[in-house]
């Protein structure tokens, strides 16, 4: 186990970046890996996180500048995947859907930003961290926020931490925008823009903090700690949640009218690759954030997320090669998005031969999924929401089970690959199924407050459908005219 | 007077505009139009599910010229629109009433 991070401190997320000295060697017994995180070592990463760059004044610690400029960006990185997200869904979408579609996610955004400074954050984060299911109600608005500035203004970094314990407050806000987000992608073409705000809205708070907890709470945690469920960047929480979601909410707003017989073509492809381009740049900061601190680690799960992209968006075009006889643009955007989704549970935790091929696996997985089971099933995810992030994930999860290397891993339990125990595979397992529980009961219960709450109907009426939401719900239209007279 | 009217493939705008303005013919009005004929349009893979479009987009051209114009520029079009493959588009031509020019107010056969 690795001594910076021991068992006790394992409050990732929030409470635990102690950060004393950053281990020298790392006592790995696989000759490869220690190559690699030796190499690992020479990069800035690496030379930012000695302990020289720890200064000391007034006797207190003060934090480590590597890292808190690292957690920095790497929180505006997260926050530029929803506006990519926005693209990506909004060029998949027709062309009469498409501001209904980009504004959802832009919705989420605003949405999201207040309601994690108001409560999501202390329902996330807060309390004691004595409950294994739920934050506490203590820092709510953010209240503790200035203490911590003035704090810091003194020279005192609290507890040792790495970085300013906020950076996180905006981090994990970040995360939240996108999981919203990434449900929308189920929805579009059909659902009331209210119906969504207030389902999401609700969702925020009663579904994904208390999941955010339980996974990342640390020591106590429902999913995190008392099953040992890993997830380095979220899988569970964000991609299997959101994914989830989504498939329940198409379930019960039901079928695009004309669903199997109209053409839904992508009316943009150009936007699909922009936004996939832009989540794949986010994805640095969201899997090598989640290491929070600038070091070797994060390095691996940033090189991981790289690779397993690269895999997926191959081994898709191959799929499509064979299965349809052409690759596509949509098929690369789609694939690279399913290797980024598969190596985010363990995107710290896998070597890079392991990412490569959770990368190589997930392409086929979610093409079957996506070209297979939703036809065979009828239910139409308009975007595809569950076939990539929610089948992604789930498989993410497993694979982590099979490939996390257990000097990395964050209860010291190993991979089946390389501890021959499956004990780590059946927590990875049920982790997922808790979490798919939760979420299923808890989705039906809210979607039905939301449906009571707008008239009994979660989507628009046929003629609004008809003539596009862009114009019957904003009154506003994408490409006004052919003839540039506007 | 007539109307020609042609539908002809995407790719052949450039070469029978260009083969036009060679003949010297001025007045051309093109358009981008979609629809079906003799073809039944073609499949495309959206993530392996597979969509038929089954109108296709052609480029049509609409010319104004006077009678004895009409087999010139309807074999100028021939020529170069041709394929051989189905798909190849139509041709058809339609007496016109009048022409007027809006700047001079001149009528008929001066106005094309």
């Amino acid at each position: 186990m690795r001594p910076s991070r021991p068992h006790v401190s394992r409050s990732f997320r929030v409470r635990c970046r102690a950060v004393s000295k950053i281990a020298a060697p790392f006592p790995f017994e696989n000759a490869a890996f220690n190559n690699a995180v030796s190499g690992l070592h020479q990069l800035p990463f690496g030379s930012i996180m000695s302990a020289d760059n720890v200064h000391a004044t007034k006797g207190e610690r003060m934090y480590d500048t590597g890292s808190t400029t690292f957690m920095l960006i790497c929180t505006m990185l997260v926050f530029l995947m929803t506006p990519g997200l926005a693209f990506f869904y909004g060029g998949l979408s027709r062309r009469k859907n498409v501001i209904n579609t980009m504004l959802m996610c832009f919705g989420v955004i605003g949405l999201v930003g207040v309601l994690w400074v108001i409560a999501g954050w202390s329902l996330a984060y807060g309390g004691d961290g004595s409950s294994p299911f739920i934050g506490g109600f203590d820092q709510l608005l953010c209240l503790p926020v200035l203490n911590q500035v003035l704090q810091a203004a003194e020279g005192n970094a609290a507890d040792g931490a790495a970085y300013p314990e906020i950076i996180n407050i905006a981090f994990q806000m970040a995360f939240a925008m996108i999981t919203a987000a990434i449900v929308t992608g189920s929805l579009a073409g059909r659902v009331k823009f209210g119906a969504m705000a207030a389902f999401l809205g609700i969702w925020l708070l009663v579904v994904y903090a208390p999941l955010a907890h339980m996974v990342w709470g640390g020591e106590g945690s429902f999913i995190g700690d008392i099953i040992g469920a890993l997830d380095f960047a979220g899988g569970d929480v964000v991609h299997i949640s959101s994914g989830l979601t989504g498939l329940i909410l198409c379930l019960m707003l039901g079928r695009r009218r004309g669903f199997g017989m109209v053409s839904y073509r992508p009316h943009n492809v150009p936007f699909v690759a922009l936004g996939a381009g832009l989540l794949w740049f986010g994805w640095f900061g969201f899997n090598g954030g989640s290491e929070f601190k600038a070091d070797a680690v994060a390095a691996l799960a940033i090189l991981n997320t790289v690779t397993a992209s690269a895999a997926g968006m191959v081994s898709w075009l191959a799929v499509e090669r064979v299965h349809t006889g052409r690759p596509t643009l949509v098929g690369a955007s789609t694939g690279l998005v399913a290797g980024l989704v598969v190596v985010t549970p363990g995107a710290g935790f896998v070597e890079p031969w392991a990412a490569l091929v959770m990368g190589l696996i997930v392409s086929p997985v979610c093409y079957f999924a996506i070209s297979h089971l939703k036809t065979k099933f009828g239910y139409d995810d308009a975007l595809d929401a569950f076939g990539c992030h929610g089948i992604g994930g789930i498989l993410g999860g497993v694979l982590t089970g099979l490939f996390c290397v257990p000097e990395l891993s964050w209860t010291g339990k190993g991979g089946l690959f390389y501890t021959g125990d499956v004990s780590l595979l059946i927590s990875q397992i049920l982790g997922i199924v808790v979490t798919i529980v939760i979420v299923l009961v808890l989705d039906l219960v809210i979607a039905a407050v939301v449906k009571a709450l707008f008239h009994g109907s979660l989507r628009v009426d046929e003629a609004d459908e008809a003539l596009g939401l862009d114009a019957s719900q904003h009154g506003e239209s994408a490409y006004p005219s052919f003839s540039g007279l506007d | 007077m007539k109307k020609i009217t042609a539908i002809v493939r995407q790719e052949k705008l450039e070469v029978l505009k260009d083969a036009l303005f060679d003949a010297d013919v001025r007045g051309m009005t093109i358009n981008q139009v979609q629809g079906c004929g003799a073809q039944h349009g073609w499949k495309e893979y959206v993530r392996g599910n597979e969509l038929l479009v089954n109108t296709i987009p052609k480029v049509q051209f609409t010319l104004i010229c006077a009678d004895e114009h009409v087999d010139g520029i309807v074999e100028i079009i021939c020529n170069a629109a041709r394929t051989g493959a189905v798909g190849d588009g139509k041709i058809w031509v339609e007496p016109v009433e009048e022409v007027i020019r809006i700047r001079t107010g001149e009528h008929g056969p001066a106005a094309v």
